[in-house]
């Protein structure tokens, strides 16, 4: 996504003084700002060398390695948040993934392009080609993403792994994030893109403490 | 002396090097005790008012204490003068560098070498097995006599990278951060075995002498050359040696005979003479013998992320090689998983290259960018200017 607008959105959520895993962190952007902006304790896993060199520049603490196979050595409950952007289609095993982020972390912010999106409906309807839209930019033949879902699949993966969706947004380019209901028919087709702000359903995370926010979006 | 005179003298020491000479015992992991200890070291750049800015570079197995600028032995340039030096990512015009011989070396740092205090005599085997712990005790040592209390970092690569993670498991709070580079947290069964090779050469060559070779005036030559000739080997990548030598010949045709016909061989050979003029057979014994023994989770019944349990506040950074063979990335993954186990704050990278494990000390932009980056960053959260 160009400018990376689930960013702002990340910033927002996220507790001041808290302990953060971004997983596929680049070359370091969110994490900086969130130490930055909230004085956050940020930790990075990246895959590539290239953005494991660029976050040591930045001063970030950043190990290479892949989420499919590297969360299981974090020990549970060892972040406060846990932040997935626009990487969860692109791992091998997103369903290990993400019971594994809610393991090491009270919270997932998991941000992903909704397959939904009417106008990815559209260009494989009437155009039947592989869809190419502001939130999936990629063509087929390049796109890292193997795992793509819609809203309304993603919000099923959460119930069946006992997850509880905290609050949603939709993203578009350029707007506010949008709060919305993921389980409402319609949000399977507005949003370009999602994001979702999870906890375990079974295990009590702590309470909303001071500055952190509870109208989570808008 | 007085303390305050001692310690003018050691931090004036410079690439010229000094001696710290210790009367107080060391006692050993094996229970033995070294009677005295001295500890031969070079330094680079200053010592800031605070003692803040304090490096200590741990060397590999065969090095020594010049890290940087000329040897004087040799007349090459330092070991790791494309990293230690002013500018460079260990950067002397702003950290004060130290590098140590280590204990068991043959630089000027008590080893087999020297002589026993309490015979008069060459310790030779007398010599009690050393490990990289002790190594770390001698270290120790001299950072108290230089008056530091805590190191802004330890930074070393191969043995160098086993020692910094012993300083994170024994002296967590003398460290403010932690470079590991091509390491391990423990000797693998195949690195036993191709060190098991070279003291079998050493010991197998007539003029070893049961370790007393000195009182004969002779050096079991032929038995260290072979030793180091079976370790370069482990030191480069397979595509490196193909690359360099391929199957070139030394002259234009095969001899029918057992002359260094490949280049290959005649380059091993070379390597294993000049090796014999700067380093000591049996420091070469001892030293692999205390890097066989290294088993950073052996104290903690066998979980590695308990040896870094104290060292939560230490900024780690671990570095790897994408061909090295010797200490396979997969160790060091080894090292960053137990780290984030322990909660500690970790960096890690896999450099992506064909040198092998000797790319630590070549030219290897991608390191060096990293490191500098890393050593930065650390320093303004050190509050370093």
């Amino acid at each position: 996504m160009s400018g990376r607008e689930d960013f702002r959105e990340i910033l927002r959520l996220v507790r001041p003084g808290s302990r953060v895993l971004d997983v596929g962190c680049g070359e370091g952007e969110l994490l900086e700002l969130l130490a930055r902006e909230k004085g956050v304790d940020g930790r990075g896993l990246e895959i590539s060398p290239e953005g494991v060199s660029a976050c040591m520049a930045r001063g970030l603490a950043v190990v290479q390695g892949d989420a499919d196979s590297d969360l299981d050595y974090f020990p549970a409950r060892a972040f406060d948040y846990a932040v997935l952007s626009q990487t969860l289609p692109q791992v091998r095993q997103p369903r290990h993934v993400l019971a594994e982020l809610l393991r090491i972390a009270e919270r997932a912010i998991v941000s992903l392009p909704n397959f939904g999106h009417w106008r990815v409906r559209l260009d494989l309807l009437v155009g039947g080609r592989m869809p190419l839209t502001h939130a999936l930019p990629t063509p087929w033949w390049a796109t890292g993403n193997i795992h793509l879902c819609t809203v309304r699949d993603f919000t099923e993966l959460c119930d069946d792994l006992d997850l509880r969706i905290e609050a949603c947004a939709a993203l578009a380019n350029g707007r506010p994030a949008r709060p919305i209901d993921p389980k409402h028919p319609l949000e399977n087709w507005r949003p370009e893109s999602a994001l979702f702000l999870l906890s375990r359903a079974n295990g009590a995370p702590r309470p909303a403490s001071a500055g952190e926010r509870t109208d989570l979006f808008g | 002396m007085s303390d305050g005179e001692t310690m003018g003298g050691l931090l004036e020491a410079g690439a010229a090097g000094a001696t710290l000479t210790s009367a107080a015992p060391l006692r050993l992991d094996s229970g033995a005790v070294i009677p005295s200890l001295e500890v031969a070291f070079c330094t680079y750049g200053r010592l800031n008012a605070d003692r803040s800015n304090a490096v200590l570079v741990c060397h590999p197995l065969t090095l020594d204490q010049h890290a940087s600028a000329r040897h004087p032995k040799t007349g090459k340039d330092g070991w790791w003068a494309r990293v230690v030096g002013p500018g460079r990512p260990l950067d002397t015009d702003r950290y004060f560098v130290i590098c140590s011989n280590v204990l068991a070396g043959c630089s000027g740092t008590t080893g087999p070498s020297s002589i026993d205090p309490t015979s008069g005599e060459v310790y030779g085997m007398s010599f009690p097995v050393v490990t990289v712990a002790d190594m770390v005790r001698a270290q120790a040592v001299l950072l108290d006599a230089l008056g530091i209390d805590q190191l802004f970092a330890v930074v070393g690569g191969s043995m160098g990278g086993m020692q910094a993670l012993q300083w994170a498991s024994d002296y967590p709070e003398r460290l403010f951060s932690a470079v590991v580079i091509g390491a391990a947290p423990r000797h693998s069964a195949q690195n036993i075995a191709f060190h098991e090779v070279g003291r079998q050469a050493i010991m197998a060559d007539p003029d070893w002498r049961a370790g007393d070779y000195a009182k004969a005036g002779v050096r079991p030559e032929k038995g260290l050359a072979v030793a180091r000739m079976a370790a370069h080997i482990t030191y480069l990548s397979e595509a490196a040696l193909q690359r360099k030598f391929g199957r070139e010949l030394q002259r234009d045709g095969l001899s029918w005979g057992f002359d260094a016909d490949f280049q290959v061989e005649s380059y091993l050979r070379h390597q294993g003479q000049v090796f014999v003029d700067r380093f000591d057979a049996n420091s070469y014994l001892y030293i692999t013998r205390a890097l066989d023994y290294f088993d950073l989770a052996a104290a903690h019944e066998g979980n590695l992320a308990q040896a870094f349990r104290r060292a939560r506040d230490v900024r780690f950074c671990v570095f790897s090689f994408s061909s090295d063979w010797l200490y396979p990335t997969a160790e060091s993954r080894q090292i960053v998983r137990a780290l984030n186990a322990a909660g500690a704050r970790a960096s890690f990278v896999e450099i992506e290259t064909d040198k092998g494990h000797d790319a630590f000390f070549l030219e290897e932009p991608a390191l060096h960018a990293a490191l500098e980056g890393f050593m930065t960053s650390a320093a303004v959260a050190r509050g370093l200017t």
